[in-house]
C-alpha cells in the first residue's frame, strides 16, 4: 500500500501506506515536504498504517513542527497497536488525533 | 536452539533481517502486536549497526535468535567501534512539539517495547541483547 497525497487549495491530505520504516520514510518526507508550503491544513490519515519505526515518526514529528508554524495538523484513524507508540514516544499529547 | 543469521550492515538488508526473525517468531507462536513489537526493536539496532557501527566501511552484523520458556531473545553483535547504545539518554516525551528534537527515538523505543535489553562489548564486539515474552 503506497502513499497517497490529495492536495486542494491550501488542504493537503497524506494517507500513509502500510508500513513506514527506515528505508521508505525518505519518500514519505518527500511526498509531504515537497506539497507543505501554502498548507494550512495537513491531514494524515493513517488508516493502512500497520508499522511505523522511529524514522517514520521522525517525519511525523518534523510535519508537526511545520504545521505549528504555519496552520494546522490532523493524524486520522490510528490503530490501536500504533496509538500505543505514540503513547509511549508522548506523541498522543503534542498532537491533534482523531 | 539458536538460529543465526550473519549479513552485511546494510540498510538494504534490513527486509532480510526482519524476515529472519519474523519466521522463527512465527515457529514459536507470537502474536502480532508482539511480532510488530519486536520487528520493531530489531529495526532499531540493526539500523544503527548499518549506519554507525562500520564508520562508512561495509560489515558484518550477526543476529542470533533463540526461545526458551516463551521468552524469544535476539542479540545482534558487530565488529565496528565499540558503542553502548543504552548509555544515550532517553528523550523528554513531555516537551512540546516546539521543544522537542526530531530523532533520537530508535533506542528509547527497544526499551519500551522489549523487557530486557543488555550490552557488552566483547572480545572486539558489540554486543546487544534483548528479550521479550511472547504469547500466542
Amino acid at each position: 500500500m503506497n502513499t497517497v497525497v490529495e492536495k486542494t487549495d491550501t488542504k493537503l491530505v497524506v494517507t500513509v501506506g502500510s508500513r513506514v520504516d527506515t528505508n521508505n520514510a525518505p519518500e514519505l518526507e518527500k511526498v509531504v515536504f515537497d506539497n507543505i508550503e501554502g498548507v494550512e491544513h495537513l491531514i494524515l490519515d493513517l488508516k493502512n498504517l500497520e508499522y511505523i519505526s522511529s524514522s517514520g515518526l521522525r517525519v511525523i514529528l518534523k510535519a508537526q513542527k511545520k504545521m505549528n508554524t504555519q496552520g494546522s495538523m490532523v493524524i486520522k484513524n490510528v490503530c490501536q497497536d500504533i496509538m500505543e507508540i505514540f503513547d509511549m514516544t508522548g506523541f498522543s499529547e503534542i498532537m491533534s488525533i482523531e | 536452539m539458536k538460529q543465526t543469521l550473519t549479513i552485511d550492515a546494510l540498510n538494504e538488508n534490513l527486509h532480510s533481517v526482519i524476515d529472519f526473525v519474523d519466521e522463527q517468531l512465527e515457529l514459536n507462536g507470537c502474536n502480532m502486536k508482539e511480532q510488530m513489537q519486536i520487528e520493531l526493536a530489531l529495526e532499531e539496532m540493526f539500523v544503527n549497526i548499518a549506519n554507525y557501527a562500520y564508520e562508512g566501511r561495509t560489515g558484518k552484523a550477526e543476529v542470533i535468535f533463540s526461545c526458551d520458556n516463551g521468552v524469544a531473545e535476539i542479540t545482534l553483535s558487530d565488529s565496528g567501534k565499540p558503542y553502548d547504545p543504552l548509555k544515550k539518554a532517553d528523550p523528554d516525551t513531555t516537551l512540546s512539539a516546539e521543544e522537542r528534537k526530531i530523532g533520537g527515538l530508535g533506542i528509547f523505543l527497544v526499551k519500551k517495547n522489549m523487557d530486557n535489553v543488555a550490552y557488552r562489548y566483547e572480545d572486539g564486539k558489540n554486543i546487544f541483547t534483548m528479550s521479550k515474552r511472547i504469547t500466542k
